[in-house]
């Protein structure tokens, strides 16, 4: 039998009963579809956590203390380009909770003490106005930087810049104001004023010796590679200073570490979606097979014809595996387009309380088309087998 | 075509041929055919006659290779089926027998003509529009080649069905109760088309009936009865209908 017989017997035999063949094409058109809809929000989602991690600044390291405080005589320690060549900038942060209020408009808002590096370190660009500068922090100054979402909560849609707030009871001016920014480490909710100011004016806490202790530092790596240069460094310089013989007494945080094991989690919920796109893939399987299995008890008789009339085994096999994988195939491909479809229109929507984001990579319609082929070779030969396997003289006789 | 062996005189060459079916588990067994031998000729028109149960199906299925026997010899063309694979069987019924059904066993979405080319799908055949034209005009149907046959009456439905039988040139024409389904206007105009190829196109002909008027056309009858021939006889010129 040629193979241009086996499609026109094929075709001919699935334009027999539409809906049938239409019904069994959908349960693979869903499980496609889904493949396609589940493996893309996985990718975007896979794209989305780089995309927010990144967003934190690039080359970040970050230095919490575990056990002795962090003191501004350590962040000048590390800006020495003597000891650490492969730093580019060290940014130092106090955190602190306040109520900041204009007149009878309060909001509560975390309260970061930092210095002008915070700007470049965590990758953060004004809005209005100017960010903290070298003199603020030397003078104690009560100004303030304001998160998006701080300044849209006490002035609305207008510019505050220039005006007077209150955080904890004291006077602040606000010198400018952050563009809203997502992602984690999204400061739109805080509150920035010089380290200084924090530390004195706001925060109760003293350490011995007059110095000021810092609740984390962000430093910057000069490049990508020179990342694990600058944590042996940090630790070198950290250690000589803290006069550590034993364990350290702080703890420095790799961005791309943390990148990594979100990107390791999010590996996870990728292959869980994958699994459970590929289960409704195998439902619409057994439903191809179901439909198979049918169509040959129907057409016992026609089956007898066709051997009567000379077809071997082998045709009976090819034209009804065909059959199969024509019905997955082509739902394989409305799949494909559907999901696709549906991808790009959820992607960067807000639906069910989460924003989505999906990405299409080519290789991924690609796989699908290819299980759905599959899937009709594996479920269309059991009852192509059976079909073939049929005895002509009881399949003519069939009624 | 024909392989010349001892066999070679005789398109049908059955000889001593034994049928047992076991029913059930296999404690009853049924002797369908027991000890049946003959010749058929090319160009004969043969009819094999027998009440239900007597073997002619039986008969009919081994003679068609859709059985084989499970004794004696079988020789179609001077090629011994007895032995043969299914593939094998397969292939000498698609170039050995034609099939004509007491139902005409059309596939109704295509097209008369798209019957007759259907068996020729079953091993490589070139120019199958011609020959199933060709074919479709010997049983006088050119003029309905494009019509599916439910646009077509009982007796036309079973001519197609001859066609189709026909288009391979097969050794044997092999019709099981070719008229059991039609009425007597249409069973007329089918045993006349049988004759006419067997007659005038020197087709081998075998019809498997029950019905005297059927057999009569035929210039020979064989009997069935309990799985053996009982006789075989020119037809008598006092039977012609």
């Amino acid at each position: 039998m040629s193979p241009i017989d086996i499609i026109r017997t094929s075709i001919y035999s699935l334009t027999a009963n539409r809906l049938r063949a239409a019904l069994a094409l959908l349960g693979i058109v869903l499980g496609v579809c889904s493949v396609i809809t589940l493996m893309s929000i996985g990718r975007g989602s896979t794209d989305r956590i780089t995309e927010l991690i990144q967003g934190l600044g690039s080359n970040l390291l970050t230095v919490i203390p575990s056990g002795e405080p962090l003191t501004l005589t350590d962040v000048e320690a590390l800006r020495d380009p003597l000891y650490t060549p492969s730093i580019k900038a060290v940014a130092p942060q106090i955190g602190t909770f306040g109520t900041i209020h204009i007149d009878n408009n309060t909001t509560q808002a975390s309260i970061s003490g930092v210095t002008p590096e915070f700007l470049h370190v965590r990758n953060l660009e004004m809005g209005t106005g100017t960010f903290i500068g070298t003199p603020h922090v030397e003078s104690l100054a009560e100004v303030v930087v304001l998160g998006a979402q701080v300044s849209e909560d006490l002035f609305g849609n207008q510019d505050p810049t220039g005006a007077e707030v209150r955080i904890n009871g004291r006077r602040f001016r606000v010198v400018g104001v952050l563009a809203s920014q997502s992602g984690f480490g999204s400061m739109d909710d805080q509150a920035l004023i010089p380290i200084t100011t924090a530390y004195y004016r706001l925060s109760g806490q003293r350490i011995p010796g007059g110095d000021i202790s810092v609740d984390q530092i962000s430093i910057q790596a000069r490049d990508v590679e020179s990342v694990d240069q600058a944590i042996e460094e940090i630790e070198t310089v950290l250690r000589l200073s803290h006069r550590i013989t034993e364990a350290d007494d702080f703890t420095v945080f790799n961005q791309q570490e943390i990148l990594d094991t979100f990107d390791e989690a999010n590996q996870t919920l990728v292959v869980f979606l994958g699994t459970v796109a590929g289960i409704s893939l195998l439902v619409g399987g057994i439903g191809i097979m179901n439909i198979m299995l049918v169509s040959v008890t129907e057409r016992t008789r026609e089956i007898g014809i066709r051997q009567a009339m000379g077809a071997k085994r082998r045709d009976i096999v090819a034209q009804f595996v065909t059959e199969a994988v024509f019905l997955t195939f082509g739902g394989g491909i409305i799949g494909v387009i559907v999901g696709i479809a549906l991808a790009t229109a959820i992607d960067g929507r807000f639906l069910i309380g989460t924003e989505w984001s999906t990405r299409v990579t080519s290789d991924i319609p690609i796989i699908a088309l290819i299980v759905s082929i599959a899937v009709g070779l594996f479920f269309g030969i059991y009852p192509a087998v059976r079909a073939a396997r049929l005895n002509p003289i009881e399949a003519l006789r069939y009624e | 075509m024909s392989t010349p062996t001892y066999a070679s005189q005789s398109v049908i060459h059955i000889r001593d041929v034994t049928k047992v079916y076991e029913m059930g588990d296999g404690t009853i067994q049924v002797r369908a055919l027991d000890g049946v031998t003959l010749d058929i000729y090319d160009g004969e028109y043969v009819a094999i006659m027998g009440a239900s149960g007597s073997g002619k199906s039986t008969l009919m299925n081994i003679i068609g290779c859709l059985d084989v026997p499970t004794s004696g010899t079988y020789h179609i063309d001077g090629q011994a089926v007895e032995t043969m694979s299914n593939n094998r069987l397969a292939d000498i019924r698609s170039r050995k027998v034609g099939f004509v059904f007491q139902t005409h066993n059309l596939l109704p979405r295509l097209t008369a003509l798209a019957n007759v080319e259907l068996p020729m799908m079953y091993g490589s055949w070139p120019n199958r529009r011609e020959r199933a034209e060709h074919a479709l005009n010997l049983v006088n149907l050119g003029d309905r080649m494009d019509h599916r046959p439910t646009e077509l009456s009982g007796g036309q439905q079973q001519r197609v069905g001859i066609a189709r039988a026909l288009v391979k040139e097969p050794s044997v024409l092999l019709a099981d109760e070719p008229t059991g389904n039609l009425d007597t206007t249409n069973t007329v105009e089918i045993l006349n088309i049988i004759s006419d190829l067997n007659h005038q196109n020197g087709i081998t002909v075998i019809v498997v009936t029950h019905e005297r008027d059927v057999a009569a056309r035929a210039d020979r009858i064989i009997t069935l009865s309990d799985g053996k021939v009982t006789s075989d006889e020119p037809r008598s010129s006092t039977q012609v209908a």
